[in-house]
């Protein structure tokens, strides 16, 4: 299942066959007017808060935990600021380039138009379409749900930058990013006009949008900002486990409204969405132990939440796409992926992806994508059409990926050198080794 | 007088301090430790990256007591704290030149 098509003109439209007399009987014959469900719409601001919750306190305690004590504030600002930062582009000029009115031209394969900048011509009417014709939700609601995915996408790519990159550096980065990497792939994927959408790609909620992009632009914007001082020779342990625990777990919650929330309505697809992202992030979950223990380590809390990211982020574009077995398959084979490549691949390449952003959501999300092309045939208990051709889907969701990442790594290049040259990109070394709490904003998270 | 120094398992602590009780001493200074002997510390995974601790906590407890005492507290602490692994501790004994009691100004044995 695709994710949107925005049906305001067709509304619009029949708002204005609906003035002539003549056009107005076939008009409502032809397509009743779509309504708004108020269940469906409960859901989805409810889901669209669950997001937010993903984002603070989730993914800053959960980030936050994993650095050292004198720069877990200094996480938890920049995701916080990105975030808001996010909401303000989202409405002036994001959601109008992701989703506002089509261009004629060939961009409207990458692009929309700037039509609706600053949110010019939506009001309580205006009516965002759902998969279900006739059934829609306010734009509003719409506008908002995608917003805090915008949000989260950005606060993602930080993970491998912490403790060394500027406060600036993150703002100029995150307001560039967007509008050159995030905005485009979100209307490539989502929108009815977009490039991935027509060729049929599964992104159910913002596997490729969310976690390809995201880890990619994290693994290339690691490599341009550097290594930490002292990686990997110092001590780097995260600082709470604790705080990574409670991180973990409102992510979890949280990513029902991302997942169950994409189905746009409260409705079997979403309750699908809903149990296989119980079941795919509980396998991958205790999948990454036993690869601790295959490994010959013990089973680790560390490992586990690591695991459950993993889950996570694979049944995103699965999780209206798949069965709940293929769900718990799919969160296996992206945990153990995901931790060779955390715990082997990552040592041997010798980059610093501090949180593992990219070894996580990046490698986790491509496994997820792919993997979606397999679990949604039919004989595996997906939800494909009984002449479902996996080939032709696997095709088309590889071409997705990579282009995914081509787009996201360059765009990520050109804000990354955007934000060096406006702010310096990095901390000066007294300020690394002093921590970018006191350094960057003065403050300690703990005082004793 | 005797300042009696041992560094022992954490674990150990109740055991050693019931039977310095038993043995007639007074009071005792405990404080957590870390350090390392021939235990040469632990190691530590997070998410792949071992950082080996060469560290390892050990509790250490003073114990001042009058000098015709101090053998059987070392006898004592040895038999309590002994799991007969290695990492099990040391003690050491030194002499003490004086003792005051801050409450009252009574002075050495009176003041322990």
């Amino acid at each position: 299942m695709m994710k949107h098509t925005l049906k305001l003109a067709g509304a619009a439209g029949l708002a204005f066959f609906a003035a002539l007399p003549a056009w107005a009987q076939t008009a409502v014959a032809a397509a009743p007017v779509a309504t708004v469900n108020k269940g469906d719409t409960a859901w989805m601001m409810t889901s669209t808060i669950l997001v937010l919750m993903m984002i603070l306190p989730g993914l800053a305690l959960f980030y936050g935990g994993l650095t050292r004590t004198k720069n877990m504030l200094s996480v938890m600002t920049q995701i916080g600021a990105v975030a808001a930062l996010t909401m303000l582009v989202w409405v002036m000029w994001g959601y109008t380039m992701a989703f506002g009115p089509d261009y004629t031209s060939g961009l409207s394969n990458v692009v929309s138009s700037f039509g609706k900048l600053f949110l010019s011509g939506v009001t309580p009417a205006s009516q965002a379409a759902t998969f279900t014709p006739g059934t829609e939700i306010p734009e509003y609601v719409f506008i908002s749900f995608q917003m805090t995915f915008a949000a989260i996408t950005i606060a993602l790519v930080l993970g491998s930058l912490v403790e060394r990159i500027k406060f600036s550096a993150v703002m100029v980065f995150a307001l560039v990013w967007l509008t050159i990497v995030y905005f485009p792939i979100a209307h490539m994927v989502w929108a009815a006009s977009g490039y991935f959408f027509k060729l049929g790609a599964l992104d159910f909620a913002g596997g490729t949008v969310v976690h390809i992009n995201a880890g990619v632009s994290a693994l290339v914007a690691a490599l341009i900002i550097g290594k930490r001082v002292g990686y990997p020779t110092e001590r780097m342990a995260p600082h709470s486990l604790t705080l990574v625990m409670v991180g973990t777990g409102l992510l979890w919650v949280g990513w029902f409204g991302f997942n169950a929330g994409s189905a746009l309505e409260a409705n079997g697809s979403a309750g699908l969405a809903m149990i296989n992202t119980f079941v795919a992030t509980a396998s991958a979950g205790l999948f990454w132990m036993l690869a601790e223990r295959v490994a010959g380590h013990k089973g680790s809390a560390l490992g586990f939440c690591s695991g459950i990211i993993a889950g996570l982020v694979a049944v995103t574009p699965a999780a209206g796409n798949s069965g709940p077995f293929g769900a718990i398959v799919l969160g296996a084979v992206a945990s153990i992926v995901c931790f060779v490549f955390v715990t082997i691949v990552k040592p041997k390449l010798g980059y610093d992806d501090s949180l593992d952003a990219f070894g996580i959501h990046g490698i986790g999300g491509m496994v997820g994508a792919i993997g979606t092309a397999v679990v949604y045939a039919p004989s595996l208990g997906g939800p494909g059409a009984a002449d479902y051709a996996m080939g032709a889907k696997l095709l088309v969701q590889l071409e997705a990926v990579g282009a995914t990442i081509v787009w996201a790594a360059i765009g990520t290049t050109i804000a990354m050198f955007i934000a060096k040259a406006v702010t310096g990109g990095r901390v000066s070394p007294e300020v690394e080794a002093e921590g970018l709490d006191l350094g960057e904003h003065g403050e300690r998270a703990y005082n004793y | 007088m005797k300042l009696v120094i041992a560094i022992i398992k954490p674990f150990k602590l109740d055991e050693v301090r019931e039977a310095l009780t038993e043995i007639g001493v007074a009071g005792m200074t405990v404080t957590e430790v870390k350090g390392f002997g021939r235990q040469k510390g632990q190691t530590e995974i997070y998410r792949g990256a071992e950082y080996s601790t060469n560290m390892v906590p050990k509790i250490k407890i003073e114990i001042v007591c009058a000098s015709d005492l101090a053998a059987r507290v070392v006898e004592t602490v040895q038999a309590a704290a002994n799991t007969g692994a290695i990492g099990d501790g040391k003690i050491f004994v030194l002499d003490v030149g004086q003792a005051v009691r801050i409450r009252t100004g009574e002075t050495d044995q009176t003041a322990l």
